[in-house]
């Protein structure tokens, strides 16, 4: 482990932009949440997703701190405090995102109201 | 069946339905996008960071040079980028009307910014090299350029997208003055 810390600090870092954690389950780690992060120049992408600068910049941010044990939470967490929710594609349940995750179950309430009617009318 | 009153109302759910989709497209519509990723950190504190000098002769840049009882601007600009070529006679302008300026520079070399100072001009006390954009995101910023007023006690009080227009100057005067 120290042998490894030493080995860590010697070497020029890494680009962890677009070069992957020696461990894989911290990769993998780092791969879930790179999906569900938007890249902010890009919008439509996540980082994961895309090829511009500011996205592998955003990726060598999360890979790093997933090395350093920070939890995908907490990287998520990081990000919104600058960029709002809008940086993270799993939208909190709010205000603005009430109907969203409601609307699922009010169809579900709907579709369950009009077979129940139905069958009652067919009896 | 008991149809007759229960019909009568519902005969009017699909208009009030169309009445209110017809609203949300109308305000949509009527609202201009607006596709600028705003920094949540507008007042709150600057976040902490210390940037290795871009340049010779020019101080690298850190948080706690903010704060010092002066408002200051923080620029976010690159030499490689067009739209701060259009705003670097604004910096300028408003470095002649005393405005405190320092920058980060995001992917960029010093010779390439040296070049670029050369060419339009240095409005910059000090400049950081920020080539990973590491303390670009931490600002909440999501492009070049961008300016960032930070106030006498060091928190950020507004937030420029996009190349700073002639128009905005004095505004700009404005707002760094009642930033104290």
């Amino acid at each position: 482990m120290s042998l490894l810390l030493v080995l860590l600090l010697a070497a020029p870092a890494p680009d962890y932009g677009n070069t992957q954690l020696p461990d894989p389950r911290a990769e993998a780690q780092a791969r879930e949440l790179m999906g569900e992060l938007r890249c902010v120049v890009c919008q439509g992408q996540s980082i994961a997703d895309s090829d511009a600068d500011m996205a592998a910049d955003m990726r060598a941010l999360v890979r790093q701190r997933i090395a350093r044990g920070e939890s995908p939470t907490a990287i998520r967490n990081w990000l919104i405090e600058r960029y709002g929710d809008y940086v993270s594609y799993d939208p909190p349940l709010s205000g603005a995102t009430a109907l969203l995750w409601a609307t699922p179950i009010l169809l579900l309430a709907l579709g369950a109201w009009i077979a129940l009617s139905t069958f009652r009318r067919r009896r | 069946m008991t149809s007759g009153g229960k019909t009568r109302w519902l005969i009017w759910v699909p208009l009030a339905a169309f009445a209110i989709l017809f609203v949300v497209v109308a305000t949509g519509l009527m609202r201009p996008s607006d596709t600028t990723v705003h920094s949540t950190l507008v007042d709150k504190p600057l976040p902490d960071f210390r940037l290795d000098p871009m340049v010779p002769g020019k101080p690298g840049l850190a948080s706690a040079d903010f704060g010092q009882g002066a408002p200051r601007l923080l620029n976010v600009f690159a030499s490689w980028c067009i739209p701060c070529i259009a705003e670097a006679p604004q910096l300028m302008a408003l470095k002649a009307r005393g405005v405190a300026i320092d920058a980060i520079a995001i992917h960029d070399k010093g010779p390439a910014i040296a070049d670029f100072l050369r060419r339009h001009g240095d409005p910059y006390a000090a400049i950081g090299d920020d080539a990973r954009s590491r303390v670009q995101l931490s600002l909440g910023s999501s492009g070049v350029p961008e300016t960032f007023l930070i106030d006498g006690r060091g928190r950020i009080v507004r937030q420029y997208i996009g190349d700073i227009r002639a128009d905005q100057v004095d505004q700009i005067v404005r707002d760094v003055r009642a930033a104290r």
